[in-house]
């Protein structure tokens, strides 16, 4: 991934800011240019809520490149406390004890890195919440 | 607008063809279909793919078919929409004789997946998805639908077991498919043991890779006596997108892309789900297909393992269900899918199907749907007499 790429999107995915639509309040997350729900295009900067539910996960066991040293790990996709809902990966857990319902935090982790020089590319993570150690 | 034909169709058998570049199995598809019927001139080709920009360092795909078949200098371009470009590719080339623009214009699909296979396939295949919010989190294809699946079965409780008979399905169906990639039986216990993709995606829930190339060949119906004895109408035919993160959809049950189109394809065919005999719907994973036949009005919601035991989607039922073998059997040459369906649907209804034909269809729906239901093409053929 170029440095630029991966660079511009920092605000989204590790601030986990969205734009919120002024006219009907829906959160765009990823941010549009025009708001999903109501095709309004003025928006307030916004930032995530840090907590949310597990709605499904997968565990990949297959991974693609970058993402070897991890295998197997778990995707899931998370309703924050809002009803925003993002994809993201479940970190922390026993792959046994993940169930669809289960609460969970955001935590800042590495993603993912491009081989021995290229740039190791950082976000957000979620794990269950109040963890125990 | 134009009403329009399909007159011929070809196809090669889906495999990995090691022997055979991209350009010489379009050849092969497109010469099968020219030979069938008395084709004095293609104004145009339309080509559908996915991946050969990533796996054959080939782009412009429309020349280079035209050029294999010595058609140039004919405006010949590619279309693409992931698994949908087929579907596309149809939706296109529909448009452009109906329109009076072409008279007769091919419309092909060509995929060739061996070219780099493994790793290299998966990400490009993967590519389907949200590469910044998607794929950025190590997300796979399989495991997007994986999503779907363990939503589905949590939600409605169904088990795990229907997931496998449909894969047992598709195989019986397609061990009667001479153009198939894996035409064999299995059996419910190979699919719930085979190795996991992405929990709880396992192997025999999952289309193979594979090569294949299909064509038909399009003409406004007002013409098409003059080049063939058998032809079927494209009554309806329509396109849908759908948010291409996972994330902003409302419900993660049903796609709404395919209720979009389909809803359209009926509409402008002036038909309902009850009048069509035969599909082949976009089986990428066992799930896609429980969550299809339901968005398509074959099917109540969350009812598909109980009219899948029922023998609904076999011949006699209330549709039968791909034929081909679908996805899971016949093979998913991705850009060539959705004119794969097109093809066979022309098959059966014209019954030139052989073992596979399902006896007395009038009414065929072909559902080619690109990334997890972002994009999606549905279109309703019937046998013209």
């Amino acid at each position: 991934m170029s440095v630029p790429r991966y660079w511009r999107e920092m605000p989204y995915r590790i601030r986990l800011e969205a734009r919120k639509c002024k006219l009907c309040n829906y959160v765009n997350y990823p941010p549009r240019t025009k708001c999903y729900k109501c095709g309004a295009s003025e928006f307030e900067k916004y930032y995530l809520p840090q907590r949310g539910i597990l709605l499904s996960f997968s565990i990949i066991r297959n991974p693609p490149t970058g993402f070897e040293k991890t295998t197997p790990y778990v995707i899931g996709l998370v309703e924050l406390e809002d009803g925003t809902k993002l994809l993201t990966q479940i970190t922390d857990v026993d792959i046994d004890e993940i169930k669809i319902g289960m609460e969970l935090e955001q935590t800042f982790r590495r993603i993912s890195e491009d081989g021995d020089s290229g740039i190791i590319q950082y976000g957000i993570k979620f794990r269950p919440k109040y963890l125990k150690f | 607008m134009k009403r329009v034909a399909i007159i011929s169709y070809g196809m090669t058998k889906v495999d990995k063809h090691w022997d055979k570049s991209l350009r010489r199995l379009f050849g092969e598809a497109a010469l099968m279909a020219m030979n069938k019927v008395n084709i004095p001139k293609i104004d145009a080709i339309i080509v559908s793919n996915m991946c050969a920009s990533d796996l054959s360092d080939q782009n412009n795909i429309g020349t280079i078919v035209a050029d294999e078949l010595g058609l140039t200098p004919i405006t010949a371009y590619r279309v693409e929409a992931a698994c949908g470009s087929g579907g596309a590719a149809l939706l296109t080339g529909f448009s452009l004789v109906s329109s009076g623009m072409f008279e007769v214009v091919m419309v092909g699909g060509v995929e060739k997946l061996t070219d780099n296979i493994g790793k290299m396939a998966t990400f490009s295949l993967g590519k389907a998805a949200d590469a910044e919010y998607e794929l950025f989190y190590g997300a796979t294809f399989a495991s997007l639908n994986a999503l779907l699946m363990n939503r589905y079965m949590h939600v409605y409780g169904t088990p795990r077991e229907a997931f496998a008979d449909f894969a047992v399905l598709m195989h019986r169906n397609g061990s009667k498919n001479p153009y198939a990639q894996l035409p064999f039986e299995i059996n419910r216990e190979i699919a719930l043991n085979s190795e996991f993709i992405a929990d709880p995606i396992r192997l025999y829930d999952c289309a193979p890779i594979g090569d294949g190339a299909a064509v038909v060949i399009l003409c406004p119906l007002e013409v098409a006596s003059k080049y063939s004895d058998s032809f079927v109408e494209i009554m309806g035919i329509a396109g849908a997108s759908d948010t291409i993160n996972l994330g902003s959809r409302d419900d993660l049950l049903s796609l709404r892309a395919t209720i979009t189109a389909a809803n359209n394809a009926y509409k402008m065919a002036r038909i309902t789900p009850a009048d069509v005999d035969i599909v082949e719907i976009h089986d990428t994973f066992t799930i896609t297909a429980a969550i299809s036949l339901e968005d398509l009005g074959f099917c109540e919601r969350g009812k598909f393992d109980k009219l899948l035991n029922e023998g609904a989607f076999e011949p006699g039922g209330i549709v039968a269900v791909n034929p081909s073998g679908g996805l899971k059997s016949r093979g998913h040459p991705v850009g060539a899918t959705g004119v794969y369906q097109a093809a066979e649907i022309t098959m059966q209804l014209l019954e030139e199907a052989g073992k596979m034909q399902v006896p007395n269809s009038e009414i065929g729906l072909t559902h080619n749907m690109g990334g997890v239901g972002s994009n999606v093409y549905v279109s309703i053929m019937r046998r013209a007499r």
